[in-house]
């Protein structure tokens, strides 16, 4: 399974779990999946159109997905996937 | 400033001039640089203490706060004597204290698109140690239109993050900019409020002495800098990630086809123009000494507190608690008849919450507590802690 880590801003939404396994075989099947199990992670991951917010990147491995296949980068069993948000500091 | 050394000064920094690739050169180096510190809170505090132990020539400062009691959980440079005092200045004494070799330069004033090119323009290095999503765009779109390198660092709670910006290599390559990791910013709604914010003290010293280090190694040349790589800690599992980062083609100020070739309205930029936040969480209101008299003259009527468990376990006025979070699932415990007076830290949430009542539920009888308990605290119990 691959495994997703969960930044803490975005740790409210999951019950404060910091990984998220899923099945899923590419970036977005693993995002499908963890929006289904968390539905309040919706509108911080995705825009209407569901593609992914310009104040968070998602990362395969090290690697930015915008340059490999975006959402439809494969991912393997033991790949790593992380969401990289917008931090700012204490202001807001 | 003279490059030459005086004999206390090749004493003090002996441990450098020992390192057989940094030596006196490295040293020199540091000397005539001119490195600009935005900030001089939790970030700022371990970079200038650092970078001045450390013998940079020209340290610059920019903040327009004053020291407060809550700031000294994790901004080191300031003692209990300083509270009260404006940040810049309070810096200035303890790093002048630390290194009187160097020249400190402080500005006493807000960072803004009208004065932020006027204020940069002397410096080599920018240490970007800001608190809000507004200037962290500004310190980078200056930088990038200056061509100064950006020394990124950011926390929330247990996580850092660490990347040096607009940086040009040896080939004369410039690096990527913040701008192209996070092209615009989060709205207000979906960032993290006042209650939810929060730094655990320890971490911007971390992520604030790796910023220092990345700033000797941009004007010493030594090593690898985090030009297009970013750094990121959770300090709660100790989880360490190195992750790559590219120049965006889309990139409004250096990509393909640039657009912005000025600063802009930041504010605005980042949804936070005060008239359209208070538009949107327009609700009636109440102020504090109101609602003292209230109290005072017996009148029948519900407090409630929208905070969370643990800011009630720092202070309360003794109103009910139903957190913002689940506000609604509250509604039936809430008067419908009487006046209903509901509080947060500061007035946003209670707004909310309001807003959330009265579209849901039909509710027309609720006052906002302008200020919240922050303004009871200030302006009616003095007794009351303050966070």
């Amino acid at each position: 399974m691959a495994t997703l880590l969960i930044p803490t801003p975005l740790r409210k939404f999951t019950e404060n779990q910091a990984q998220f396994n899923s099945n899923g075989t590419s970036v977005k099947e693993v995002i499908d999946d963890l929006i289904l199990s968390h539905a309040g992670l919706k509108p911080h991951l995705l825009d209407a159109d569901g593609n992914i917010r310009s104040f968070v990147r998602i990362y395969v491995k090290d690697e930015d997905i915008q340059v490999l296949q975006k959402e439809h980068t494969k991912v393997e069993e033991d790949t790593l996937i992380s969401i990289i948000p917008a931090i700012a500091g204490g202001s807001y | 400033m003279s490059t030459e050394f005086s004999k206390a000064e090749l004493e003090r920094y002996s441990r450098h001039l020992i390192i057989p690739e940094f030596n006196i050169e490295g040293q020199r180096k540091l000397k005539e640089a001119k490195v600009l510190i935005i900030g001089s809170g939790g970030l700022g505090s371990p970079l200038l203490l650092y970078l001045a132990a450390a013998g940079v020539g020209t340290l610059g400062i920019v903040d327009f706060d004053v020291v407060d009691e809550s700031n000294l959980q994790r901004q080191v440079l300031f003692s209990v004597a300083d509270v009260g005092k404006p940040k810049v200045e309070a810096a200035a004494v303890r790093i002048k204290a630390l290194n009187p070799h160097i020249n400190v330069v402080t500005y006493n004033t807000q960072f803004t698109s009208s004065n932020a090119k006027e204020i940069v323009r002397d410096y080599d290095i920018i240490a970007d140690g800001t608190d809000n999503f507004p200037t962290r765009y500004l310190v980078n779109d200056v930088c990038v239109l200056m061509n100064k390198v950006n020394v990124y660092g950011s926390i929330y709670r247990f996580e850092g993050q660490v990347s040096v910006f607009n940086y040009t290599d040896k080939d004369g390559k410039i690096g990527p900019n913040y701008r192209d990791l996070f092209p615009s910013p989060p709205p207000p709604g979906l960032v993290p409020s006042c209650a939810e914010g929060g730094v655990i003290g320890v971490l911007p010293g971390i992520i604030g002495t790796l910023q220092a280090n990345e700033v000797i190694k941009v004007i010493s040349g030594i090593g690898e800098t985090l030009s297009g790589r970013l750094f990121l800690l959770d300090a709660a599992t100790f989880e360490t990630r190195t992750l790559k980062v590219h120049r965006n083609p889309e990139n409004p100020l250096n990509g393909a086809n640039p657009t912005q070739s000025e600063l802009i309205d930041y504010e605005q930029f980042c949804g936070l123009k005060t008239t359209e936040k208070q538009e949107a969480l327009k609700v009636k209101e109440i102020d504090v000494h109101a609602l003292a008299q209230l109290r005072e003259n017996g009148t029948d009527f519900q407090l409630i507190d929208v905070r969370e468990p643990y800011e009630y376990a720092i202070a309360h006025i003794n109103g009910e608690l139903m957190p913002l979070s689940s506000i609604s699932e509250f509604s039936s415990k809430i008067d419908q008849t009487k006046k209903v007076v509901i509080h947060c830290k500061s007035g946003i949430r209670s707004a909310k919450a309001i807003k959330e009542l009265e579209e849901n539920f039909g509710f027309e009888n609720l006052y906002n507590l302008k200020g919240g308990i922050r303004a009871w605290a200030q302006e009616v119990d003095h007794d009351l802690p303050l966070y």
